[in-house]
């Protein structure tokens, strides 16, 4: 066996950059993701799966040429090891002289050291869950014994990214994500309540708040009343609303809007930027530094694509509002896209929040006032039918409870729904207070999300599903 | 025949395996089994015809899995050193460690036979990762092109994901395999724009276990599906919109192939019958203790799981479990009689299930990745002599053709499910009468294929399938091929999408 030496993220950076320099390259950015994440899942009151992983990934972008001209070549590899760096900036350049100019190519992004950029990845291992596992262990017992069934998930995972180019750029950011889950199922799988949310580090994590929760719910669940298709006032929490609303930002492509293929289409062409898109005082925005919610502040593309460009990277992100008081006020943009649409540059940020001005209070308190609806417990299943109107179908899943004169009497069953996010804002007649939310849907690969509860008068139900 | 690529084969698989699994026996595990694996992809994106991205992965690793005083225990790495090697072997011990405290029901697997140095290659003539790039991109620019040349069409996307796995496995009972994967997944999307609506038209052609000459016309008509698209679209533009109501539906087998996969595909996977999904991908209404009597849908309806189908994106040698490929009935004459499983499954559940093997649908995406229970190949078998496509559609009085998959979602017990299509042709008194917009056609799961009248006859099979399916916490992804028939259905719900939108 040759031995090879596993270099630094930062050794890494400087050799490819000084490599892609030497055999000619006219530019060049290098990331470098260092990932470790440990994870326990189960099942039926028992462990399923677990696991402690760690990744490290090489992505090298080589430009030639200058100016319009310039084309990008785009490289990554994980396990890169001293001897095998050569070979990736080789790949790199090869790709970008074989390409033709690339449309978004701007000039890269100018900078310099950042603080911290010496510092080591961050670590997680399978100690996070110390704590966390025993209490678990607990109540999956206690479960046991009182006829509940528990499933669930637990990842803990950081992310290090470095950055760095041969304009002088070389950026550190450190990004640990988490979240828990647990689906709670009484023993005949009749009725089943569902609880998640994000976390940092697991230390704010209760297990016991959470069975509790959990217990409260299938409790609601113990009168059962059938429902038929249709459209209902109904209580939308903040995790539901976060199913809806991270689909709504997903589609904020400035290019596809200006070409007339979205919903942020304007029928006299270009986009709807500046155009009141409900009546309700809305926000929806994006801050990079939010307390709870902290992301990349500047920009990271492994790849050009409709929101994101290769050579953005590094780009300083700013608090960015995409609708305010109810008015549209930016899309997800790259520079290239920004030139073409003739907007601000607006990237992508790794966070939001949904916000109604002067909006107070909780779901407790939305559904105290609603008299008789629904209280939904999440979505799933989320699909586009039709972006023309940004039409979306998908499925209540673990609990639509029945509320009757502003309390909760019971639970009914599931349904189908076809709604536009874009069409509840303007419809909803109560919201509460912007809390962090866990979304059911695309939490997963997208937790940093806050958003308030929704009460919508005529939700629009379109048939039942016997799922339970 | 291609070979396993000799770059794969130059890693020094068999030295890292003997320390990890030596390392995990001294530290007293049961059993281990290791994994050295490689996987390359490329995806390139093309918008109207000019180059939008191209990027080019390899993501390589090993892994331990251990079973450890009958609890598991996993870990992977990416340095490919015996120090590394060692490390997982302990840190996997040391998960199943903490772990115990969560697990109550001890791990056992399934016997299988050891098949020692195994080699097995899929089906493909051109490695798509050995096609330059610049090539790759000129065939993409002359697709979009095409269809931008034509009237009624102001946008083109095109895109093409280019994969080539390459796993070694290894296990404590002797068993090694060393495999390689190919799949190619295209994609084209023409738009028109029109007035303040808009609306597309996309290739049919699905993913496929094949290489690079998929591309240029080997199991796949471009020139004649690009040269119909154009046309396809602008009759779909001015098309009316279709009236809501109950409709007798003829299924091309190129939307049909989603259908089986929700709703036939997803629902027998015993990991989810039994609940290990309930927290995420979901449960399935198709539970074990019906196992032999459910009437999943008409006497008509066989469906089969395999991993050995030409071609099919779930296709192997070996699983990641070391279980041979293999092809098994899960529905026949319209009855549910079989499940999709893996080692532990399959030895938790012999009594039941009346056997005591694996039938080899353990698959992990990644070398970051635990194996789970995947989808096999999952295939509505068609009828001998069974009818034409025009035949079917000449059975219908008032009815739908739907070609081509779009929106897809059902529930989390696989029961109601929504789907639209990329054109609807209205079907009056036997003959095509016109395109239709805005239909979706809802069900459930039992009642729909209950509603299967007939299917078509082998000429109208097609293989077609996903890259992207999604399951299990943390998420993987795998690629799935489903083959079917020409497909009629009886009285159907149909949707107009307009006004579900309230508008």
């Amino acid at each position: 066996m040759t031995v090879s030496v596993q270099l630094t993220a930062q050794d890494t950076v400087e050799q490819a950059l000084e490599l892609a320099a030497g055999a000619g390259a006219d530019g060049c950015a290098v990331l470098v993701d260092e990932s470790a994440s440990a994870n326990l899942r189960w099942a039926n009151n028992t462990l399923t799966t677990n696991g402690v992983m760690h990744s490290s990934q090489v992505t090298v972008i080589a430009t030639v040429g200058a100016g319009e001209g310039t084309a990008a070549g785009v490289v990554s590899r994980t396990a890169v090891t001293d001897d095998a760096l050569g070979d990736l900036v080789t790949a790199a350049i090869a790709a970008a002289r074989a390409s033709a100019p690339a449309e978004d190519a701007r000039p890269l992004v100018e900078g310099g050291v950042a603080p911290g950029w010496d510092d080591e990845p961050g670590e997680t291992s399978i100690q996070v869950y110390d704590a966390f596992a025993p209490a678990l262990g607990e109540a999956l017992r206690r479960a046991s014994k009182q006829n509940r069934r528990l499933y669930g998930y637990a990842e803990h995972r950081l992310v290090t990214t470095y950055l760095g180019s041969s304009t002088g750029i070389r950026l550190r950011h450190e990004q640990p994500a988490g979240h828990v889950t647990v689906t709670a199922k009484s023993a005949d799988l009749t009725r089943s309540a569902w609880v998640g949310s994000a976390t940092r580090d697991f230390t704010d994590v209760d297990v016991t708040a959470l069975d509790t929760e959990l217990t409260r719910r299938l409790g609601w669940s113990q009168r059962q009343v059938e429902i038929p298709a249709g459209r209902y006032p109904t209580v939308l929490p903040p995790a539901a609303v976060a199913d809806l609303a991270t689909y709504l930002y997903w589609t904020m492509e400035a290019r596809d809007a200006f070409e007339g293929r979205s919903v942020f289409a304007s029928p006299e062409g270009g986009t709807r930027v500046g155009e009141q898109l409900t009546p309700h005082p809305v926000t929806l925005r994006s801050d990079p530094r939010y307390a709870g919610l902290e992301c990349a502040p500047y920009a990271v593309a492994h790849a050009s694509s409709a929101v994101s460009s290769v050579f953005d990277n590094g780009l300083t992100l700013t608090p960015t509002d995409w609708i305010r008081g109810g008015r549209l006020e930016s899309l997800l943009q790259t520079r290239f896209s920004a030139d073409l649409t003739g907007l601000a540059v607006t990237p992508w940020i790794d966070n939001y929040l949904l916000e109604v001005d002067g909006a107070t209070g909780s779901v407790d308190d939305l559904v105290a006032g609603l008299g008789d609806g629904l209280l939904l417990t999440c979505l799933w299943y989320i699909r586009m039918v039709d972006p023309q109107t940004l039409l979306l179908t998908g499925l209540t899943r673990d609990g639509v409870y029945v509320v009757e004169g502003g309390e909760v009497t019971g639970v009914a069953n599931n349904f189908r729904f076809n709604e536009s996010p874009l069409d509840l804002l303007g419809r909803f007649t109560a919201a509460g207070a912007t809390v962090p939310a866990f979304s059911r849907e695309w939490g997963d690969e997208f937790p940093r999300t806050a958003t308030p509860p929704l009460l919508v008068p005529d939700f629009n139900m379109s048939s039942v599903s016997q799922a339970s | 025949m291609p070979a396993v690529d000799e770059s794969f084969i130059a890693l020094p698989r068999r030295e890292l395996a003997d320390a990890a699994l030596q390392r995990a026996k001294d530290l007293g595990a049961e059993y281990a089994e290791f994994r050295l694996e490689r996987v390359r992809s490329e995806w390139i994106s093309l918008r109207d015809g000019v180059l939008q991205g191209a990027a080019d992965f390899s993501d390589t690793g090993i892994t331990l899995r251990v079973i450890h005083r009958g609890t598991w225990g996993f870990a992977a790495g990416v340095a490919l050193t015996k120090d590394q090697a060692v490390r997982i072997a302990e840190e996997a011990v040391n998960v199943a460690l903490v772990s115990r405290a969560i697990n109550t029901e001890p791990v056992e697997l399934a016997d299988e036979p050891v098949y020692e140095d195994a080699v097995w290659v899929s089906s493909y003539e051109i490695d798509p990762l050995a096609v330059p790039v610049a090539d790759k991109v000129e065939l993409l620019t002359d697709y979009s092109r095409r269809l931008l040349d034509a009237d009624g069409v102001d946008h083109v996307d095109a895109r093409v994901a280019s994969i080539v796995e390459n796993k070694y496995y290894t296990n404590s009972e002797g068993t090694s395999t060393t495999q390689q994967r190919v799949r190619v997944g295209p994609s084209l999307e023409a738009f028109a724009v029109d007035g303040g609506r808009f609306d597309s038209m996309a290739s049919c052609a699905p993913p496929a276990g094949r290489g690079w000459e998929y591309l240029t016309g080997t199991g796949w008509n471009w020139d004649d599906e690009l040269a119909r698209i154009p046309g396809w679209l602008t009759d779909k533009v001015a098309a009316p919109s279709v009236e809501a109501g109950t409709y007798d539906l003829v299924i091309d087998p190129t939307n049909l192939w989603l259908t089986i996969h929700e709703s036939v595909g997803h629902a027998t996977e015993l990991d989810r019958a039994l609940g290990y999904e309930a927290n995420y991908a979901g449960t399935s209404f198709a539970t074990i203790d019906k196992l032999g009597t459910l009437q999943y849908g008409s006497p008509v309806m066989h469906v089969t799981g395999d991993r050995t189908a030409e071609h099919g994106l779930s296709t192997v040698g070996y699983d990641d479990e070391g279980v041979a490929g293999q092809q098994w009935d899960l529905v026949k004459d319209g009855v549910l009689v079989g499940y999709q499983i893996d080692r532990r499954m399959a030895k938790l559940n012999e009594q039941v299930l009346g056997t005591s093997r694996s039938n080899g649908c353990a698959y992990a995406d990644s070398p970051g990745h635990i194996p789970i229970q995947r989808m096999a190949n999952v295939s509505l078998q068609p009828a001998a002599d069974g009818p034409s496509t025009e035949e079917l559609i000449s059975r219908v009085g008032n009815g739908i053709y739907i070609v081509g998959d779009r929106s897809w979602s059902i529930d989390m017990q696989r029961y109601n499910f929504q789907f639209t299509g990329q054109r609807f042709f209205k079907i009056t008194d036997g003959r095509l009468d016109g395109q239709l917009r805005d239909v979706a056609y809802q069900s459930t799961t039992t009642e729909f294929w209950g509603s299967l009248e007939a299917v078509g006859g082998p000429d109208t099979y097609l293989l077609a399938g996903a890259l992207n399916c999604g399951k299990a916490q943390p998420g993987q992804v795998a690629a799935v091929s489903h083959g079917c028939p020409s497909a009629l259905f009886r009285a159907v719900r149909i949707l107009n999408t307009t006004q579900e939108g309230g508008k």
